[in-house]
């Protein structure tokens, strides 16, 4: 029955892969047999994960670039794609789910003619043979599932749609390069400068971290309060898209911003606009913290607490710090 | 300069939202303009308001929405603020197209668009509010054989030398890019705040005819598009079961305390 082959794009195969990653590795498990494949030679760390999680060959594209800042292109990354599926006759790609693997999935389904879902909460397959992406849509008020109806599927699936499972067994992962000769169409756009930024202050990434402390118009400013909390709790911390706008943080959660859908969510000083609610409701539980009782996060919420967050996050920040002592 | 704003006309986000056979269901009057096409349309008339005025006079902006026949209020919404011609292209085939679908007839319109003089821009919004998907440039880019710049947060077109400039930064990445032109571009809410349409242009918008074409209009197989040419269908789409109500605190003094307490006893810390 599962004579499927699934391609995973690696997306950090240089260092180690990241829980996203291994995420997508464990649903490709369950749908075939799994190839990776890497724009990059993977790391020996990479090699490790990928035996651990079952996975016996990882694909390699050598990528013939006049300019090799080329490679982080979407539509140069959906070339070598295209031409992985072809070499190893796959029938399915997996990838993370950002805006840029997006871009990349994008091109990919154009190039080969395959049905695309994004932003997959998860991932099956129908007793005929054919994929399924879950999704959730309009501000994960609703659940679909969306069914690809042609051989090959390409699906960018969120973090935290599932937790990572390494494979019974651990394998032995081999490297075999293939050739990817990007057309003059998928290196027509320059790249004139590129700067990575990391997550400041070595807290998780905000799109993939399992809890989230983000906060709002309500902080005035100062998160001082909510990054205690976030670090008490080793959390992200995101913000809404006023307080971004602002100036006072980096990084917004929400239909604009990043998505997430963490087990856990704490939103304090944000009043929930559907605009913010689009890129948090499939959170699992949600916490609210705001001086206002009707503000509209709370409809959501799991736990509310009416209150000024610059007394109530630094508050519960001790509690969680006193309780991981008297835990150690 | 010509430049083609595609834009969609989405349920409104305020409205209650939902599914009617695998499809959105499009309730009449609750839709509108996707708001984040407004930016694409603000970029479109800005780059066009900052040439000289012989260039100015030389140039068009054409916003162009592919939907029902209720879809023709995205392009009204578009003439408030000022573009100069609209199409909408709506035919029974097209309806339950995915991504791809809706990408290959926008393409063909720009196409059928270029009978008239060559489109240097194809300009889009980040995302469709309803779906989004963030997808239908990049399909649109591909289909055409256009270079495409995703998700600008400025953007400079350079006429002369034929070349497009755009800053994006997504994740945790920020680049400068340069495209030929013509080019595709998506720009991200962060490039402007669209404006507010003024009366005179209200009255005016009110002149101009929203043009409607078919399928056929635009030289498009039907087979390639609607339900005969998705790639994808909704199998199943249930909302999801309310959240029961929150547990509520008001803080005298011990909020945090019980947030605390509510997140062990729940083994969240
Ligand atoms: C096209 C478009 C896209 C958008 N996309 C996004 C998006 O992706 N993400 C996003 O977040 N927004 C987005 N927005 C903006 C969104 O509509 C809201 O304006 C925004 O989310 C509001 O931010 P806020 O909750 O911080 O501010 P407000 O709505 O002003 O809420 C502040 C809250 O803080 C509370 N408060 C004040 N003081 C305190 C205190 N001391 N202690 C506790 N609580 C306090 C108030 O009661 C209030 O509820 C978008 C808007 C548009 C037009
Ligand atoms: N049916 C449509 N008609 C016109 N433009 C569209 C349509 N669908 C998507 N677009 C454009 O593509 C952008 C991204 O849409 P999406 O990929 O659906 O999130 C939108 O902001 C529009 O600019």
């Amino acid at each position: 029955m599962n004579a499927r082959t699934v391609l995973v794009l690696l997306d950090t195969p240089a260092t180690e892969l990241r829980s996203p990653a291994l995420e997508i590795l464990t649903l490709a498990r369950g749908l075939g047999r799994v190839e990776a494949v890497a724009l990059e030679a993977p790391s020996l760390e990479t090699l490790a994960q990928l035996g651990t999680y079952g996975v016996e060959h990882v694909r390699q594209a050598e990528l013939a670039l006049d300019d090799p800042e080329q490679r982080h292109r979407p539509p140069v990354v959906a070339a070598a794609l295209a031409r992985a599926v072809e070499v190893a006759g796959a029938d399915v790609v997996l990838l993370t789910s950002s805006f840029v693997t997006k871009e990349v999935a994008a091109h990919l389904a154009h190039a080969t003619g395959a049905g695309l879902v994004v932003d997959a909460v998860g991932v099956t397959a129908t007793d005929d043979g054919h994929v399924v992406g879950a999704k959730t849509a309009f501000a994960g008020t609703w659940e679909t599932e969306c069914e690809v109806t042609t051989d090959v599927a390409v699906l960018t699936v969120r973090a935290n749609a599932v937790v990572p499972a390494p494979a019974g067994t651990t394998v032995e992962t081999q490297v075999a390069g293939f050739p990817v000769e990007p057309d003059a169409a998928a290196t027509a756009v320059r790249t004139r400068s590129r700067a990575v930024h990391p997550t400041t202050g070595g807290r998780p990434d905000l799109a993939e971290a399992a809890t989230v402390v983000a906060g709002g118009r309500g902080t005035d400013g100062d998160f001082g309060p909510v990054l205690d909390l976030a670090d008490a709790l080793g959390a992200a911390v995101g913000a809404s898209r006023d307080a971004v706008f602002e100036g006072w943080f980096d990084e917004f959660v929400g239909q604009t911003g990043v998505s997430v859908a963490p087990r856990l969510y704490i939103g304090a000083g944000i009043s929930g606009a559907p605009h913010h609610r689009g890129g948090m409701q499939s959170s699992q539980v949600v916490v609210a913290v705001n001086n206002d009782p009707e503000c509209p996060l709370f409809e959501i919420s799991d736990f509310a607490v009416v209150g000024d967050l610059a007394d109530v996050l630094p508050q519960a920040a001790a509690a969680i710090r006193a309780h991981r002592q008297d835990g150690a | 300069m010509r430049i083609v704003v595609a834009v969609k006309y989405v349920p409104d986000i305020q409205s209650e939202r939902g599914f009617a056979d695998g499809r959105v269901e499009r309730v009449p009057d609750d839709g509108t303009l996707n708001e984040l096409d407004e930016n694409a349309l603000e970029a479109a008339l800005s780059l066009v308001e900052a040439l000289g005025e012989e260039e100015r006079a030389a140039s068009e902006v054409v916003a162009l929405t592919v939907g029902g026949p209720d879809a023709a209020a995205a392009v009204r919404k578009a003439f408030q603020l000022g573009v100069d011609r609209g199409v909408l292209v709506s035919d029974d085939a097209i309806a339950g197209s995915d991504y791809a679908g809706t990408a290959a007839v926008l393409a063909a319109a720009v196409r059928r668009l270029e009978q008239d003089g060559p489109v240097d821009l194809v300009l889009a919004g980040m995302a469709a509010l309803d779906g989004l998907g963030s997808v239908v440039p990049s399909f649109v880019a591909a289909e055409l054989g256009r270079p495409h710049l995703a998700f600008a947060d400025r953007l400079e077109v350079d006429a002369a030398a034929g070349t497009a400039r755009a800053t994006c930064d997504v994740g945790h990445v920020s680049e400068e890019l340069e495209a030929p032109l013509p080019a595709v571009v998506s720009v991200s809410d962060h490039i402007n705040q669209p404006r507010f349409p003024n009366f005179r242009l209200i009255m005016a918008a009110r002149g101009k005819p929203v043009e409607q074409w078919s399928l056929a209009d635009v030289g498009l197989d039907p087979s390639r598009v609607g339900e005969a040419g998705a790639r994808t269908r909704t199998v199943r789409a249930e909302p999801r079961p309310e959240r029961p109500e929150a547990e509520v605190v008001v803080d005298k003094g011990d909020g945090g305390t019980a947030l605390a307490e509510f997140l062990i006893r729940n083994e969240l810390v």
